[in-house]
């Protein structure tokens, strides 16, 4: 059991980890990490602010203890919708390039290769969050001397213990939007399919439907997932966020293990 | 060690459209080549997959290598498969995307590299697979399929793409294979080369087998014919009635009159064309083959 689901990660592995996936996945990342790293230390004086939907984050907040990680924890949801579009490419290809039925031939055990896939691709997410975490903290780091904020908080004990439950959230927080890339994945078995289905609900719907009624920031899934990232926010709590991703996610975990064991291998 | 690589019983899978496969019944026994025929939609592909626990039968059962198709853990480590042609990740190499599989399967790695060259896609194996030639996808597809050096080894369309070298090629290794003691159940179109390699043969027509059994069984059941072709088309038609006329069945095909009969009746016929004043351009008497045989009995049309 152990020896096949070690198989079916390595044999995951291999895919995942070819040039143009990682190396470009990694550029998205390093991307959006110096991009949103460098906005907020360069615009710490602009009227129209320097965090999140304009607000106004002063050197006074950036020198608490969480200063290193303000920017790193603010992209969990660009980094969420990097890893959905992966695990909704990489599952729903599968299907796409008929390549699934090699694998079950191969492995047949619906939920092992399942589980396998899983765990590799938790690798994949905890790489890109590893590499945002150390290029945000390290712009951070390199523009607070700069801009004049003060960083002595930053790496002492409270610090620390920042970047490793912002570490922790952000992971947390990818995993989750990575999971419903593979189930949409699953269900749709079309990568295009599943990532514009996916990109479209976080990115459009949400954010609509999130404006004309505030109140559905409580339940709306890519909110509760950017929460955790956050470490919770003034409208949802972190165990509020946390709890009802963890319903949301088993639930689609769920109706994909049962798609994916019951379905016929029919294209 | 069981005395059949395949057996299937009563096998049945509906779908919502209809029957694809409708109570079939066919066994084939270890260390031969069986060619598994039928025409488009006949259900050999609705077959192959639930041979391989790809999709669940409605009715029946089936055995393979003495496990049930119910617990294809139990037998596929020792099954080789290609079906629906190869389907491989584009963005991979040929070697990566057999390492991937062996990795996946647990067989060693340096496997990899014997089978591209067993092959012929030693050179090209760092390639990624979307520069391959359909012909050289589909032996990426037979070196994946040889991957668990498989007892049996199910293929469904090896032959698709290949120029006649690589048909010739394909032919030997599979009868190499079968030398070894590897069943091969092998789906084709290129009936004439089924009629070379095959010893069984499974032939199937709107989802029902209408023979399992060796191929020379089947040939047995089958009357020697001639192929007749007369100076004027009109002539066709009352050669056909004048054999007709003596007990033979004749028709027309392909603008030629196909009549049953042995050999030797061969000179009465021409005799009789003489006497009603027909110009015989052709006449070759021909034994039973897979391809006239295949037409005749899922009444397909050339």
């Amino acid at each position: 059991m152990i020896i096949s689901l070690l198989r079916i990660f390595f044999a995951e592995w291999r895919k995942l980890r070819r040039p143009t996936l990682l190396l470009g996945t990694l550029g998205a990342v390093a991307f959006f990490s110096v991009l949103v790293s460098s906005v907020l230390f360069l615009m710490i004086d602009s009227p129209q602010g320097n965090g999140d939907r304009g607000m106004r984050i002063t050197r006074e907040m950036l020198a608490l203890p969480g200063g290193a990680t303000e920017s790193f924890s603010s992209i969990g949801n660009l980094l969420g919708i990097i890893a959905l579009c992966v695990f909704a490419a990489q599952t729903a290809q599968e299907y796409s390039l008929g390549t699934l039925r090699n694998l079950l031939v191969r492995q047949p055990g619906r939920i092992r290769i399942l589980v396998g896939k899983l765990a590799s691709m938790k690798v994949f997410a905890m790489i890109m969050t590893l590499v945002s975490a150390v290029l945000s903290i390290g712009i951070s780091y390199a523009l607070a001397g700069r801009q004049n904020v003060n960083t002595e908080l930053w790496f002492n004990g409270d610090g620390r213990l920042d970047i490793a439950q912002t570490l922790l959230n952000v992971f947390i927080s990818i995993l989750g939007f990575g999971i419903i890339g593979m189930v949409l994945g699953i269900v749709l078995r079309s990568p295009i399919s599943s990532i514009s289905l996916g990109v479209l609900w976080l990115l459009i719907i949400e954010n609509i439907v999130g404006a004309l009624r505030s109140s559905t920031l409580k339940w709306l899934p890519g909110n509760q997932l950017g929460t955790i990232a956050t470490g919770g926010s003034q409208s949802v709590s972190y165990s509020h966020a946390l709890t009802l991703s963890a319903i949301y996610v088993s639930v689609a975990l769920i109706i994909a293990t049962v798609l994916f064991t019951k379905r016929d291998v029919s294209n | 060690m069981p005395k059949l690589a395949i057996s299937v019983d009563d096998l049945t899978k509906k779908y919502a459209t209809g029957l694809a496969v409708f109570h079939a019944k066919f066994e084939v026994p270890v260390g031969t080549i069986c060619g598994f025929v039928g025409p488009n939609g006949a259900g050999k592909t609705t077959t192959i997959r639930m041979l391989l626990g790809l999709i669940s039968p409605t009715g029946g059962n089936g055995q393979i290598l003495g496990e049930s198709i119910s617990s294809p853990e139990k037998y596929l480590s020792s099954v080789g498969a290609m079906i629906e042609g190869p389907a491989f990740y584009p963005a991979l190499s040929g070697a990566e995307n057999l390492r991937v599989l062996a990795t996946l399967g647990g067989f060693p790695q340096e496997r990899v590299d014997q089978l591209l060259k067993q092959v012929g896609l030693a050179d090209r194996g760092k390639s990624k697979y979307k520069t391959y030639s359909l012909g050289m996808k589909q032996r990426l597809g037979i070196a994946a399929a040889l991957l668990p050096n498989p007892k049996l080894l199910i293929l469904d369309e090896p032959t698709n793409g290949l120029d006649p070298e690589g048909i010739q090629e394909i032919r030997q290794l599979l009868r190499e294979l079968a030398d070894k003691g590897t069943t091969v159940f092998v789906s084709s179109h290129l009936l004439s080369e089924l009629e070379i390699i095959s010893e069984y043969l499974v032939m199937l027509r709107k989802g029902e087998v209408v023979f399992a059994g060796p191929i020379q069984e089947l040939f047995d059941q089958q009357q020697p014919f001639m192929i007749v072709k007369t100076a004027s088309e009109q002539d066709l038609q009352k050669i056909i009635t004048i054999a007709q006329a003596a007990g033979h069945k004749a028709h027309l095909r392909d603008g030629a009159a196909h009549i049953e009969g042995p050999a030797e009746w061969a000179g009465t016929l021409n005799k009789l064309a003489f006497e009603s004043g027909i110009l015989l351009t052709q006449l070759s008497p021909q034994l039973p083959n897979l391809e006239e045989t295949f037409f005749e009995m899922t009444g397909e049309q050339k």
